[in-house]
């Protein structure tokens, strides 16, 4: 079972992002589970949703909390509340960030995790030129694809079709595209540097 | 008023007379189809005038649609002294759900004959006071706000009667209850601002609002025949003595619910889509004090030297309405 | 199979059951569902049906009741506060014998006011003469509600399915969704056993006097008793048409041989499935008892699948206040004398996750006879022993759920300082 939590505030996409998991890992044969910790948060408020990914049917439902992944879609909640909770060294990160991760404010805190394991995306600066809003959630998707290899591209480019049809889905799969490419690029370089 | 007056000054009243009309003219209750909606037998007491009622309006609405009329009955006296199984008293199809859901237990059978496509078949709510300006109040105002198909009649007898003469939201001023008392310098029931629900119905914007009384057969009928015109939410609120209630003579019911009207205290009005469009002038004008005068639950307005301040309070109550809906035509008029 | 909110399924089952009046008033969680199928209303995917957006869940359940006595089928939803405020009518349409479905999305009752999780709604009305249907996940949900309007119209009562709030009905997973052709063999068009017809008048809801009360009681008693037998009979007719089970009395999972069975409902049964597992590695046979149908009681499933358990553990999303457990006691009840230890586990309150590894580790201590007759999951005790100094300091001591928050939070800021 691969356990993810998706760390975000209200009106990011945070129980979208966890939904199109699933429902990506679904296209990808397996079983998943997605859910949202919290359903009366406002804007901006912090959020946190679930996913889980199995190749037997998922019956626990109790929240995420030793996760094999965590996305970060906004990095200010570091201050505000525990998100690294349950993680090990050997926890796949993803953040939300325009700057490498080693270069950021604090990155001490991520020091104790896997470099190999670790990746940051543009995420909102993605969506604002692909999709035109700053929702990073399909980019962060993509990105996650790369990162952990638990999901397909292919499975999310379809589950983001599903959700939002036409242009405003072409323009999230290609938010998702770009993201993943990036992603990708950055950890065989990382590879060759090694 | 599409229907001609009856004019019977001879006998002192208005209710009498269909003999002395062309037969076409004549009342729904007059005729030997009539179809007894609430038939004889059942157990409300001498001189109820929510049983008059509900009898000429329900006669009155299955005459207008060929006898396809479900009723929806909120909890009150009307239900309680007409279905004591394995009697009862209705004579076509009847559901009593609870006391404050009538309105919307009738939208629900509206939904279910429109979802059927049973447009020939017509839904009447009815309640007493408590049910309609109380309890059922909030109901009543959705069905209004969605305009469902119902005609929602209220039967006021200005308290709760079923329970043993309660004040209710309808209670006038001054009026004696068992929980607005007779006693101290404020006897009776507070000079509130009342609850006037056929102005908050109108407020509404629903096709059709009406006032009645027992005390006027003809215009009864015809505005439940006219409510039955229409489609949407209908509202008409029919004042009905209550003998235990009003404690006054069983004999008196109808002459009570005229002289309320022919004081002011209760004008007769119709409205469509939130405008008046009707009222019943006042040709024969009273005062107050008759119409109080006759009634135990105003009786401590009038014992020793009575209470003239409260009466003359009580006038001004019936003049407000007078000048507000035009009751009295000036002369040269 | 579909990938899909539970909401979205239970509002698809609901559609492929052919409402003809459905009733909609807001209340978290329960939203999504109605307005799923006030959305399939609009284009007309819903044909035939009256979608009514009501002024309250008092006028939600009222509506359904006119409905269903009109002769249709009728179908609402509702949760917590909503399922009280409408109580008087919730009783009224078992007393009338309508078939009316309900979802209620299980949500805690306030104050203090929380929109989480938990089952205080559904034990609040279980005398009142409805089916309670629990569901365990999401396919069982959209399955369920196929069966209560079966259930529901075979035997003139209400049925209530339940789902837990959030947990469920925000939960996405893979469901089979019924399609309608498979809901169409299963459900035939409902047949009123009263209605209100112009052409065939009666008086329904009449007042009964003491010399009929307790008869026309006893009928809605025996009707339920009834559906103890109705219920198995179309859990197994919904498997010739669906293939698959859903429904019946109670759902046994490795109990056969288990010492230690856990009892419980709705969605908890799944992970106490795991933690079953996980204790089964290591030696200690533990088995799960899921309670589907709640009302009427299953007594005699419930004894035979309790018979060999040596310890039984009772975990429950509710409690009677001043008492305990609520399913505890239909539980001892049915296992009469001869019962082994019960004890109740109190957890998942108004959103509290219930946490696999506490639960795990008290019913792993359950064999040794570790657990209190009561026991609260995970409860901040000393939270609670802070507000009860506070009272007894002063008698001006102020709301207590705030002070406690209050605590709470200095609590957690204090640990990351």
């Amino acid at each position: 079972m691969f356990q993810v939590r998706v760390h975000g505030r209200g009106g990011q996409g945070v129980v979208t992002a966890a939904e199109l998991l699933s429902v990506a890992a679904f296209i990808d044969g397996r079983s998943a589970q997605a859910f949202p910790s919290f359903g009366s948060e406002r804007m901006g408020a912090p959020v946190v949703a679930y996913c889980r990914i199995s190749d037997a049917p998922v019956r626990t439902r109790e929240p995420v909390v030793a996760p094999d992944a965590v996305i970060l879609q906004d990095l200010t909640l570091l201050r505000v509340e525990d998100v690294w909770q349950g993680t090990t060294a050997s926890t796949f990160v993803l953040l939300n960030s325009p700057k490498p991760w080693a270069e950021l404010a604090g990155a001490e805190v991520l020091s104790r995790f896997d470099p190999e394991r670790v990746a940051a995306v543009p995420a909102t600066e993605i969506a604002l030129s692909q999709v035109g809003r700053p929702i990073p959630n399909a980019a962060l998707l993509g990105g996650f694809a790369a990162l952990t290899g638990a999901v397909s591209l292919a499975a999310i480019n379809q589950a983001i079709r599903e959700r939002f049809a036409g242009p405003v889905g072409e323009r999230n799969v290609a938010a998702a595209g770009e993201a993943y490419r990036m992603v990708d690029l950055a950890r065989h370089s990382s590879a060759w540097e090694v | 008023m599409p229907y001609q007056r009856a004019k019977f000054y001879q006998v002192g009243s208005f209710a009498v007379g269909n003999r002395l009309l062309a037969p076409s003219e004549r009342t729904v209750q007059s005729s030997l189809a009539r179809t007894n909606s609430l038939t004889s037998g059942h157990r409300a007491c001498q001189g109820c005038g929510e049983a008059l009622a509900a009898r000429y309006v329900l006669d009155a609405a299955m005459a207008a649609t060929g006898g396809k009329v479900v009723v929806v009955n909120a909890t009150g006296c009307l239900e309680v002294f007409s279905t004591p199984f394995p009697e009862t008293s209705w004579r076509l199809a009847w559901l009593h759900s609870l006391f404050g859901n009538a309105p919307a237990v009738a939208s629900g059978v509206a939904a279910a004959l429109k979802a059927k496509g049973r447009a020939d078949v017509r839904v009447v709510a009815q309640g007493g006071d408590g049910g309609t300006v109380d309890i059922g109040f909030g109901t009543l105002s959705g069905l209004f706000e969605r305009n469902d198909d119902v005609l929602y009649v209220c039967y006021d007898n200005q308290a709760y009667m079923n329970t043993g003469v309660q004040r209710s939201g309808s209670t006038p001023p001054a009026a004696r209850t068992a929980t607005t008392e007779a006693l101290g310098p404020e006897p009776g029931n507070v000079f509130g601002q009342g609850k006037d629900l056929p102005a908050i119905a109108m407020a509404h914007g629903i096709p059709y609002v009406a006032t009645a009384s027992v005390a006027d057969l003809h215009d009864l009928e015809y505005k439940v025949e006219r409510a039955m015109a229409f489609r949407g939410a209908r509202y008409l609120h029919v004042l009905v003595p209550c003998p235990l209630g009003w404690k006054s003579a069983t004999a008196e019911t109808v002459r009570l619910a005229r002289l309320a009207v022919e004081s002011g205290l209760f004008p007769l009005l119709e409205a469509e889509a939130g405008e008046v469009v009707a009222v019943t002038p006042l040709r024969h004008r009273v005062g107050v004090e008759e119409y109080l005068r006759p009634q135990g639950r105003f009786a401590h307005l009038f014992r020793g030297a009575g209470r003239p301040d409260i009466v003359a309070r009580i006038q001004q109550v019936a003049d407000r309405n007078i000048a507000r809906y035009g009751l009295v035509q000036e002369a040269g008029e | 199979m579909r990938q899909i909110e539970g909401s979205q399924a239970v509002a698809e089952a609901v559609a492929a059951c052919r409402p003809e009046v459905v009733c909609a008033y807001p209340i978290t969680p329960q939203t999504h569902i109605v307005e799923a199928i006030g959305a399939m209303v609009r284009t007309g995917r819903l044909a035939n049906c009256e979608f009514i957006n009501v002024e309250s869940e008092f006028a939600a359940m009222s509506v359904a009741i006119g409905a269903s006595a009109a002769g249709a089928r009728a179908y609402t939803a509702t949760a917590s506060q909503g399922l009280l405020f409408m109580a008087e009518a919730v009783y009224n349409a078992a007393g009338l014998g309508l078939p009316v479905v309900m979802t209620l999305a299980n949500r805690a009752i306030g104050a203090p006011i929380n929109i989480w999780n938990d089952h205080s709604d559904a034990m609040a009305v279980r005398d009142a003469g409805w089916v309670q249907l629990f569901a365990e996940d999401n396919q069982a949900a959209a399955d369920l509600h196929v069966q209560a309007f079966r259930l529901a119209e075979d035997l003139s009562v209400p049925v209530m399915v339940c789902m837990d709030g959030f947990v469920l009905t925000h939960a996405f997973e893979a469901v089979e969704v019924p399609t309608q052709e498979q809901v169409d063999s299963f459900l035939p068009p409902y047949e009123p056993r009263q209605v209100l017809d112009p052409d065939d008048p009666v008086s329904i809801g009449a007042m009964v006097g003491p010399e009929a009360f307790e008869e026309v009681r006893y009928l809605q008693h025996a009707k339920l008793v009834r559906a103890l037998e109705k219920i198995p009979q179309v859990a197994e007719e919904f498997y010739h048409s669906f293939g698959r089970y859903a429904g019946g009395l109670v759902s046994p999972y490795r109990t056969d041989d288990a010492h230690t069975v856990v009892v419980a409902m709705g969605s908890v049964v799944g992970t106490l499935k795991d933690i079953a597992d996980q204790l089964r590695q290591k030696g200690q046979k533990v088995g799960v008892l899921g309670i589907t149908t709640f009302r009427p009681f299953p007594a005699a499933a419930v004894r035979e699948a309790l018979w060999g358990a040596r310890v039984v553990v009772v975990v429950e999303k509710a409690f009677s206040t001043g008492f305990g457990g609520v399913l505890s006691t239909d539980v001892a009840t049915a296992m009469g004398p001869l019962r082994a230890p019960i004890a109740t586990v109190v957890a998942g309150l108004g959103g509290r996750p219930v946490n696999a590894a506490s639960l795990a580790a008290l019913i792993e201590g359950s064999e040794r006879g570790s657990l209190e007759k009561v026991t609260f999951l995970d409860l901040n005790r000393p939270v609670v022993d802070r507000e009860l100094e506070r009272m007894g300091a002063r008698r001006r001591s102020g709301p207590s759920a705030e002070n406690m928050l209050r605590d709470v939070a200095s609590q957690a800021a204090a640990q990351e300082g």
